[in-house]
């Protein structure tokens, strides 16, 4: 694997070895010294042009517990309103000799650029590009499913739910591609708004309630997406964030109508009260706060699969 | 005066072989042979296809304003060599193309530059905004005798200010050339709203902006029994629309570009923004409706939307990069691959796709696009369709280089061009000839 950019081209057997090396990467956390020396003398570079600090923390303490030398590259707006562009950003980076670039963008297609400008030598690693791509969300998705429903295997048989703001989740499109290549069925629930047109060849169905999804699917996992109240006011996808919360929010009762096993999940930050309540927030089924300690195993696993796999596995 | 010329054995419109003698800047002589006039240049054209000069309605030449992506002496030479002889120059200059004088400079240049005849496009509304006319008539009587108009980049929007424009181009029998996107349908857009688009997460622009806009220009030049010409058709409901009005006798004409004839949504998964374009690529069941509408004649005419553009306004993110591409140079070729080579289309059909319909739309029928025959003005293109050639980006005329075909086979090109007998191209085999 030389760059992780989109779960769409993930082989099950990569997927896999992510998996399994975040197993691995997760255990070693629990040793009272957590740091590896396995990157040390490598160079990680956080290219964030948006902001978002729990990714970057996340990335950061995946990358010195490996060892290596982490810098933050912050590079906010657009390169058509200030700054630099994205391709002298890059060249910048290749002459600080960065070995891996862990990049989020605004812009859709951002991370694909950087792999294949031919503008950088390094690894590049999407943290979320536009709404495309966010691979190592979806990856410590399914890392925590596994880990509580199916440790060691694979995903198939279960059912997973996404909620939410399909159209515009980078999330979303990560997860139904990486769930369905481990084996598990995913069902988009979200309203006909926020469904992207073109949506059919997606290896998913899409129902338009969240009542309709528990009525039909013995869901294992449930993942609420946030959604961004300037959807609800501006754009016009639907009417209030009430009637929002009504059809598509997870209350107690909706809650209680899960299977005992079920998970309940949620990428972060959550806007209580809309897409989930305190009550199923806070519930010994949610995983929420144990998906952001698996996002640092998961981003460690994928830094050295990307750096030092080919050493590895000499 | 120039020395004659002696064009020998061409084949007239890829059809009959014949020779032409030009002199001064007419053709004096079509026949099985020519008799050669002492110092007269002899060009042997053995397999090579005659036509009309090409006539591009639809070109961006950037002068005035950015200089640093064309300037109507780039954009000229790019396309004498793609065997243009006449272009028609969009308004969305800085300043635009909305007074009698921006069109005046912009034509005067481009007879200055003397590479092809520059028939300036006037903005249908000042400044592009779609709110108040540009004073037309004045455009329209100065020396660039404006017939077209058009808010071209931007849709004349507002359907009382295009029922007004379409109404008053009357007066000197002219047409509005409208580029048909619904504004609120496609607020951030970036391409063909699809499978793909849905995959890639990029903003949509829906099939249905185009099309809602051409059934209600069509439906407003009939009721006000005006000329609109549709610009870059570029859906395969487009096509149903413009064919219905064309049923119902409505004064509609249509063009496509070479580029929504061979390229499809599919490339934008390379994120490259050289295939970013406004309307944007589609899918390949739209590419097909074209290329039969064009075969059928529904679709009245090729035109380029040569748009070129700074490297930094495509070096970039998708999203931040401007819409368009590079066409003169390429636009023979693309044509010749994707209708000539496969049958859907002549080489006398390129001749009336190319030249004389686009001629009669923007009325320089007088001047372009005339018949290869005697006492006709020597405008005239010289194709081999054989001369197989790669396309690289660095190579061509233009200032820009966003060409999206770099690296792709064209199958031939125009080698030599000439305006009024004097010759604004040549390939390096002919150059010889001229010693």
């Amino acid at each position: 694997m030389r760059h992780l950019l989109t779960t769409k081209d993930l082989s099950k057997s990569d997927a896999l070895r992510i998996l399994d090396t975040a197993t691995q990467m997760a255990a070693t956390q629990e040793r009272e010294v957590r740091k590896l020396p396995t990157l040390r003398g490598k160079t990680v570079v956080n290219l964030f042009f948006e902001d978002s600090t729990r990714t970057r923390i996340s990335f950061e303490a995946a990358a010195k517990r490996l060892s290596a030398d982490v810098i933050n590259f912050s590079a906010k707006g657009s390169s058509v309103s200030k700054g630099e562009s994205l391709k002298d950003t890059a060249l910048t980076l290749q002459a600080m000799g960065a070995d891996a670039v862990v990049v989020r963008h605004w812009a859709s297609g951002a991370a694909y650029q950087l792999a294949h400008g031919g503008w950088l030598h390094g690894s590049v690693l999407n943290a979320g590009d536009g709404t495309h791509q966010h691979p190592t969300q979806s990856l410590l998705d399914a890392f925590t499913i596994r880990k509580h429903l199916a440790p060691g295997g694979d995903l198939s048989g279960f059912t997973v739910a996404i909620v939410g703001d399909v159209l515009h989740s980078r999330v979303a499109r990560s997860n139904v591609y990486l769930l369905t290549t481990l084996g598990a069925k995913v069902v988009l629930v979200a309203p006909p708004t926020l469904v992207p047109v073109g949506i059919e060849p997606w290896p998913c169905d899409v129902v338009h309630t969240l009542d309709q999804a528990l009525d039909t699917y013995e869901i294992d996992a449930l993942m609420m997406l946030r959604v961004q109240r300037e959807r609800m006011t501006g754009g016009g996808f639907f009417p209030s964030p009430n009637e929002y919360s009504r059809i598509f929010g997870l209350d107690g009762d909706r809650l209680r109508r899960l299977p005992d096993h079920a998970l309940v999940m949620h990428p972060g930050p959550m806007n209580r009260g809309l897409e989930i309540s305190a009550e199923a927030a806070d519930s010994p089924r949610s995983v929420i706060v144990e998906q952001v300690a698996n996002g640092v195993a998961v981003r460690m696993a994928a830094l050295y699969l990307l750096l030092a796999g080919e050493e590895a596995a000499q | 005066m120039s020395r004659p010329i002696v064009i020998n054995n061409a084949h007239l419109y890829g059809d009959t072989v014949a020779s032409l003698l030009i002199e001064d800047g007419l053709i004096t002589q079509v026949a099985d042979t020519v008799e050669t006039p002492d110092g007269a240049v002899v060009i042997d054209a053995q397999g090579l296809v005659a036509l009309p000069g090409l006539v591009d309605l639809h070109t961006h030449l950037r002068e005035p304003g950015r200089e640093d992506a064309e300037t109507i002496e780039t954009g000229s030479r790019a396309a004498a060599r793609g065997g243009w002889t006449a272009v028609h120059a969009m308004a969305n200059t800085n300043p635009v193309a909305d007074t009698a004088g921006v069109v005046e400079q912009v034509y005067s240049r481009g007879q200055e530059i003397g590479l092809v005849d520059v028939y300036p496009v006037g903005a249908v509304t000042i400044g592009l905004k779609g709110e108040h006319l540009s004073e037309m008539g004045a455009m329209a009587s100065s020396k660039a005798r404006v017939r077209l108009f058009s808010d071209d980049g931007v849709c004349v929007y507002d359907p009382v200010i295009m029922r007004r424009a379409l109404e008053y181009v009357k007066t000197f029998d002219g047409a509005v050339v409208q580029h048909a996107q619904d504004l609120r349908l496609t607020e951030g857009a970036q391409m063909h709203e699809g499978e793909v688009s849905a995959e890639l997460g990029l903003a949509g622009w829906p099939a249905v902006a185009e099309e809602s806009i051409v059934a209600r220009d069509a439906l407003l030049a009939e009721h006000v029994g005006s000329r609109v010409h549709v610009q870059h058709l570029s859906t395969a409901g487009s096509v149903e629309i413009i064919r219905w009005a064309k049923e119902r006798g409505i004064k509609v004409t249509a063009e496509a570009t070479p580029h929504h004839l061979l390229l499809t949504d599919e490339s934008a998964r390379t994120y490259d923004p050289l295939f970013k374009v406004n309307p944007p690529l589609r899918t390949q069941a739209d590419v097909d409706a074209l290329r039969a509408a064009v075969a059928d004649g529904t679709i009245d005419i090729i035109a380029t939307d040569h748009a070129p553009h700074a490297s930094e306004d495509k070096d970039c993110e998708w999203a931040a990069a401007s819409f368009g591409m590079l066409g003169l140079e390429t636009a023979l070729g693309v044509i010749q691959k994707v209708l000539v080579d496969t049958g859907a289309a002549t080489w006398r059909d390129v001749a009336r796709l190319m030249s004389e319909a686009p001629a009669r739309i923007g009325q320089v029928d007088h001047l372009h696009g005339r018949p290869i025959a005697e006492g006709e003005p020597a405008n005239l293109t010289l194709v081999d369709p054989k001369a197989a050639w790669t396309v690289t980006p660095e190579a061509l005329a233009s200032r820009a280089s966003n060409t999206p075909y770099g690296g792709i086979e064209l199958p031939g090109r125009a080698v030599a061009t000439f305006l009024r007998g004097v010759p604004t191209h040549l390939d390096a085999q002919l150059e010889g000839a001229f010693a």
